[in-house]
């Protein structure tokens, strides 16, 4: 039955993707396109295109998408259900043993050393935004100065007022939109 | 005017405490989970607005500990930390919540867009508000990136800061695994508590 194949291909693409978007591609391609062929690979790279433009994680847009083509808006809760349900459990026990045990000594000192490791790593994939934003994802395109431009000022907002990030996203979305058009 | 007038009273405050809560929880994951542009680990500075300096229902350092659990943990990062945030501000019930508000943006925009999602990624002001957009998820990231190295430099440990910049090389350059690194710098963390526990000194 659909149903089932498509929770279970997606329970597995929820299980092995470990570190987030780039790690569950694979996943998904192989899943989606070779094992059940229920994309095509132009399909798929559409599927890229759209998650990186819509909010969201790239599991969940294409749990969606995936489900709702294949066996509509069902198909499409029972492929997001299927990749949300083992973080769901697994994380949750997680939270539990860390509020259970954050106070001794040993294990707040193992995530104390863990702190200056997660920044550099939010670092990283700050700087591959840079990337896609400024450089229009290689530096040998050429510096987009719009984007820049965008980039400073969004940037000086957020450190001088402190703004809601989501108005400094929205102005800098708005900026982008009047600039192309004019 | 009794006291079962008194204690029905209570429970009705409680009551409603309770739900301001788990709705405060549900409507912030809600926004936050509608405007997670350009990757999963994008929810961090978002959350971190929101729940630390906003709300203040959650520490600053805490906010660390869980972005490395959820990244860390199976699953989409933006997910595993919505339930982590939702699990600390309401228990299982919190995290339930929280996932719920997670998924319903990304699930109802794309549900919408899958029936004309060609125009859609053809569409030439779409696009260019999406480019702006990522250029402000770019600044919304760097800022938080600036703001937390700086409060890892204000503390002058030699151990933090070489954690800090041996970790960025490592993944920058070197193309080390995340779940390697945290490996590693876990075990960094646990070694410099032992020698400060046994020679009774910090590592300066």
């Amino acid at each position: 039955m659909i149903y089932i194949e498509l929770l279970l291909s997606f329970i597995q693409i929820g299980l092995f993707s470990i570190g987030g978007g780039y790690a569950a591609m694979p996943l998904i391609e192989h899943q989606a396109v070779n094992v059940n062929g229920w994309l095509t690979m132009q399909e798929f790279a559409d599927i890229i295109t759209i998650s990186e433009m819509t909010p969201g994680p790239i599991t969940i847009n294409s749990a969606t998408f995936v489900g709702i083509r294949v066996a509509g808006l069902p198909g499409a809760l029972v492929a997001t259900a299927g990749c949300i349900l083992p973080s769901s459990i697994i994380v949750t026990i997680l939270a539990f043993i860390y509020y259970r045990f954050k106070g001794i000594d040993a294990v707040s000192s193992v995530l104390k050393g863990l702190r200056p490791a997660i920044i550099a790593m939010i670092a990283t994939a700050g700087l591959s935004l840079m990337n896609m934003a400024l450089f229009n994802g290689d530096i040998s395109n050429g510096i987009s100065i719009t984007a820049l431009v965008i980039f400073v000022i969004a940037f000086i907002i957020l450190k001088k007022w402190k703004t809601n990030p989501i108005f400094v996203m929205l102005g800098a979305g708005l900026m982008n939109l009047i600039f192309g058009l004019v | 005017m009794g006291l079962s007038h008194f204690l029905f009273f209570n429970y009705n405050q409680l009551m409603k405490e309770k739900l301001r809560k788990y709705l405060t929880l549900f409507l912030s994951t809600l926004e936050i989970s509608a405007f997670t542009f350009g990757g999963g680990f994008v929810i961090i500075p978002l959350m971190r607005k929101k729940f630390v300096f906003k709300l203040k229902m959650i520490d600053d350092e805490e906010m660390l500990d869980l972005t490395a659990i959820a990244q860390s943990a199976p699953g989409a990062i933006a997910v595993n930390a919505s339930i982590l945030v939702g699990y600390k501000i309401g228990g299982v019930l919190g995290a339930l919540i929280s996932i719920l508000a997670t998924v319903i943006p990304p699930f109802v925009i794309i549900s919408v867009i899958s029936h004309f999602y060609i125009a859609f990624r053809d569409n030439r002001y779409v696009s260019l508000v999406m480019g702006g957009m990522i250029a402000g998820v770019a600044a919304v990231v760097a800022d938080l990136v600036i703001s937390m190295a700086w409060d890892i430099l204000k503390r002058k440990r030699l151990v933090e800061i070489l954690m800090l910049i041996i970790s960025f090389i490592l993944l920058e350059f070197m193309n080390l695994n995340i779940i390697a690194l945290i490996f590693i710098a876990g075990a960094v963390g646990y070694a410099d508590y032992e020698i400060s526990r046994r020679w009774g000194h910090d590592l300066h």
